[in-house]
């Protein structure tokens, strides 16, 4: 026994599922405009996760128990699962995760060692290899036009089939940053395009209360001291700066700031993704320099970059 | 209002101070042997003063300081040295020190104590007293004190008086203020004296409110203007010399200074009460208090006599059976005794007794997972998880880098960590490893240096040698009659000398200084003769045989000519 002989530490296993639980209310928001499937997503991803870190664990040669145990494959899990369409197929979810799992994660040299956010890279590997499962979202309840029951949604992701053999065009739609671009590229004015309904009040229809649901759950890690402040600000800052100063200067051409802050996976990112205590910085000078690039880059890749949301690559850079 | 800045970090771990301070101090009383350890504080042990078998008073010399970073050793009581020999002493490791075992003989009686007004005396003189007292930081770094209060170079502004007790559990101090203030601040002011400071600050956390209540009174009473006492806030690791010094005075000590370099030393408040007992009543510091607390039935403060064996000591604080460790220090900082035979030494502020329930083991450490939470807590503005990647790397460079010697092992950084790494331990190794290299180093270059010299020793002598046979020929030349040029006896390839061989013996001399260079070309020869050994002297053929016998003859020729006298002995 050596001092000190007390501590107050909340565990690596509670961090994590206090982390967990600050997704809890993006998930239910999800749910709400856009059906179980991600339910789905999400159980399929920890269990793939649990799986993937036991033979990993295995192979080299580590006690199960106390990784299993520490939540951090599970989180890894979710975070993918958040990141990727609800209604994609099952073996896109399998493979994101085991690829984030054991190449990302254990090949670096396991907890605390990977040099890259597993989920990202998890994602980056999957919008790669499989651009098309990657860029169908699910629309948004009343404005796809097809609904799809929790039955149907099981049905698609594990069979491939949709009722009455529609194809995937009636269930799915662009997301407001893919239609944002492709409206712009079309000639068409930035006010013009966000009065559709796809566009909600702050960002698209749902998923900027998704977006909101998310800014609750950063909130939470706050309050509780999961997370500090500077990550989140300086990215959220940054983003809203570049974005505004584009706006401001041809508000026909560019969406506003706001958009930006609550479309894709701004919010995600800001309190989720960066935030990851591993692969962020440890200095305070280093968290805002790591993190305004982020928001910078993210900003880059969204307007001018070829994919629809930047967020997961502005990190990994 | 007074100003207080801030430190940087600092954990709030739960206080755990009431169950203790429910009794004022009570006497431990005399134990039926004491153990009292010669080396009690930092630097050089105390050199014995007394004999087996000899009858001593209380407050009488057991060790007497030795070398300039020392302090004495007293008598805790009347009665017989038993012995003088390696105990068990109270250090996590174990091992035995130079301990006085004592039997007292319960007549508790005194040396002739004579106390003085130290406004009489000069600094050098209240500090040899002090010295000769053994009074040491009573904090719990049992630093000689007397060298403390010597008053540096620079202009002494502040004196801190340290009564912060920022340690979960330990309330020694508490109650020390609480009860004796007066002397408490007596002896403040005698330092402040000493040192020249302009005032005095004395720094007590805001969770003693009582504790402040009696200072603040004493300090009134006295009618002493320049002290203060001033309320802090409570964080651990409050009490810490330079995190006390910063709150209250906003100075941050760097790294490699001395708080004396600014101007300010810091005293915890027992020390200032044993520095004023030794001079206004020459009473020796022989007793401490000590807070039994933990795993007891009745958690208190204890006046204890230095010495008292722990398993004399603990009863009277009633352990419970499932007590599992004995812990002397605070649950921050503190360290597992190896036994209860162990005594209380001047550095012995708390005992906590411990068990499962309170202090349950640890789980077993994660990998960092670089949350930065223990950089957070850090008083001392360091990155432990960085220290603890390199100390774990083994790349002691870097650690140094990154001021590992700046670490005062206060544990907030391991108190923080998600992981449950035992940091403070890995920057312990660290520090201990580059220690050991430092001495390997040091070693290594005294055997250098010595070895060089002793090079330098033996050409030197060679050539003093060299010098005197030269002398020596010189004067042994000039005796005679017709300086004449001896053949030296020289081996077979020596050309020098076996080119005068041959020649006619007498060689006048032309003149004293050619003469002198010769004979002291002949000396070195003769050096070389005892060194160089002939080569191919074995196995000669019968040519070179008859060669030899030769030379040898035309030697003895010569000889004989050059030295008539004692050609025929060698013939």
């Amino acid at each position: 026994m050596f001092s000190p002989f007390i501590t107050q530490a909340t565990s690596v296993r509670a961090i994590m599922l206090r982390v967990m639980l600050a997704l809890i209310p993006a998930v239910a928001v999800y749910v709400w405009y856009y059906g179980p499937a991600i339910l789905v997503s999400l159980t399929l991803a920890s269990l793939t996760a649990l799986a993937t870190e036991a033979v990993m664990l295995k192979l080299r040669k580590r006690p199960l128990a106390p990784f299993l145990g520490d939540n951090s494959a599970l989180l890894t899990a979710w975070l993918l699962a958040l990141s990727i369409p609800p209604l994609a197929p099952w073996w896109l979810v399998v493979v994101g995760t085991a690829f984030a799992i054991s190449v990302a994660k254990h090949l670096y040299g396991g907890l605390g060692s990977n040099p890259f956010n597993p989920a990202m890279i998890g994602y980056a590997i999957l919008i790669i290899s499989f651009p098309v499962q990657m860029t169908h979202w699910v629309a948004p309840h009343g404005l796809g036009s097809l609904e799809l029951s929790l039955a149907q949604q099981l049905q698609y992701i594990f069979g491939g089939q949709l009722p009455g053999g529609a194809t995937l065009d009636a269930v799915t739609m662009a997301t407001p940053l893919d239609t944002l671009k492709t409206q712009l590229h079309l000639g068409r004015e930035a006010a013009e395009v966000m009065g559709m309904p796809i566009y909600g009040h702050l960002g698209g229809h749902g998923s900027e209360m998704v977006a909101l649901a998310i800014l609750l759950g950063g909130a939470y890690l706050l309050l509780t001291r999961i997370i500090t402040w500077h990550l989140p600000a300086a990215f959220l800052a940054t983003l809203f700066a570049t974005a505004g100063i584009f706006y401001l200067v041809d508000p026909a051409h560019y969406a506003p700031p706001l958009f930006h802050w609550f479309s894709g996976a701004a919010m995600l990112g800001a309190f989720f993704i960066l935030t990851d205590p591993v692969t962020s910085p440890t200095t305070i000078k280093g968290k805002f320099i790591f993190a305004a690039g982020a928001g910078f880059l993210t900003y880059i890749i969204r307007v001018f970059g070829g994919f629809p949301d930047g967020v997961a690559f502005a990190t990994l850079l | 209002m007074r100003t207080l800045y801030h430190f940087h970090g600092g954990v709030h771990p739960p206080t755990n101070k009431a169950q203790s301070v429910r009794t004022p101090i009570a006497q431990a009383g005399i134990p039926s042997k004491l153990v009292v350890p010669l080396h009690q504080h930092v630097g050089n042990v105390a050199k014995p003063a007394v004999q087996v078998g000899e009858r001593v008073l209380k407050g009488q010399l057991f060790g007497m300081p030795e070398g300039s970073v020392s302090s004495a050793v007293h008598a805790p009581t009347s009665g017989t040295v038993e012995a003088i020999d390696m105990q068990q002493v109270a250090h996590p490791s174990g091992l035995p020190d130079l301990c006085v075992t004592l039997i007292p003989d319960g007549k508790d009686e005194w040396i002739a104590r004579r106390g003085v007004d130290y406004r009489s005396k000069d600094a050098a003189e209240l500090r040899q007293m002090l010295r000769l007292a053994g009074v040491v930081g009573l904090g719990g770094a049992v630093f000689p004190s007397d060298i403390k209060l010597r008053a540096g170079k620079h202009k002494m502004t502040t004196l801190v008086i340290n009564g912060a007790e920022c340690e979960p559990y330990i309330t020694c101090d508490d109650m020390l203020m609480r009860e004796r203030a007066d002397e408490i601040v007596a002896g403040a002011e005698m330092m402040r004296t000493m040192l020249g400071a302009e005032e005095v600050l004395i720094g007590i956390e805001d969770n003693k409110p009582e504790a402040i209540a009696a200072m603040q009174a004493a300090v009134d009473a006295s009618g002493l203007t320049r002290m203060e006492v001033v309320a802090v806030p409570t964080i651990y690791p409050g009490g810490g010399a330079k995190q006390l010094i910063r709150v209250l005075t906003g100075i941050e000590v760097p790294a490699g200074l001395r708080s004396t370099d600014l101007g300010v030393q810091c005293f915890n408040v027992a020390t200032a009460w044993s520095a004023h007992r030794a001079i206004a009543h020459g009473e020796p510091l022989i007793s401490r208090i000590v807070t039994v607390t933990g795993n007891v039935e009745r958690p208190q403060n204890f006046e204890v006599l230095i010495g008292t064996p722990l398993n004399e000591l603990l009863p009277l604080a009633g352990p419970r059976p499932d007590t599992n460790a004995h812990i002397m220090g605070g649950p921050m900082m503190g360290v597992v005794l190896p036994s209860d035979k162990v005594a209380v030494t001047k550095a012995t502020n708390c005992i906590i007794e411990g068990s499962p329930a309170l202090f349950p083991p640890p789980p077993a450490p994660l990998p960092c997972i670089r949350c930065t939470r223990c950089a957070e807590a850090c008083p001392a503005d360091l990155q432990p998880q960085e220290l603890y990647w390199f100390a774990k790397s083994k790349n002691f460079g870097k650690t140094q880098e990154y001021h590992l010697f700046d670490c005062i092992e206060c544990g907030a950084c391991s108190y923080v960590c998600p992981s449950s790494i035992p940091l403070v331990q890995y920057f312990r190794f660290a520090k201990s490893e580059i220690w050991a290299n430092e001495r390997e180093k040091d070693a290594a270059d005294q055997a250098r240096q010595r070895h060089e010299f002793r090079q330098l020793r033996i050409e030197r002598d060679k050539q003093e040698k060299a010098e005197k046979l030269a002398q020596k020929e010189k004067a042994a030349l000039a005796a005679k009659a017709a300086p004449v040029a001896t053949p030296a006896t020289a081996p077979a390839d020596a050309p020098a000398a076996a080119a005068t061989a041959p020649a006619p013996a007498a060689k006048p001399a032309a003149d004293d200084a050619t003469q002198a260079l010769i004979n002291a070309a002949i000396a070195r020869a003769r050096e070389q003769a005892v060194v160089v050994k002939p080569k191919n002297v074995e196995n000669l053929t019968p040519q070179q045989q008859a060669e030899i016998a030769e030379i040898e003859a035309r030697r003895a020729k010569v000889r004989e000519l050059s030295h008539p006298e004692a050609g025929q002995s060698e013939e």
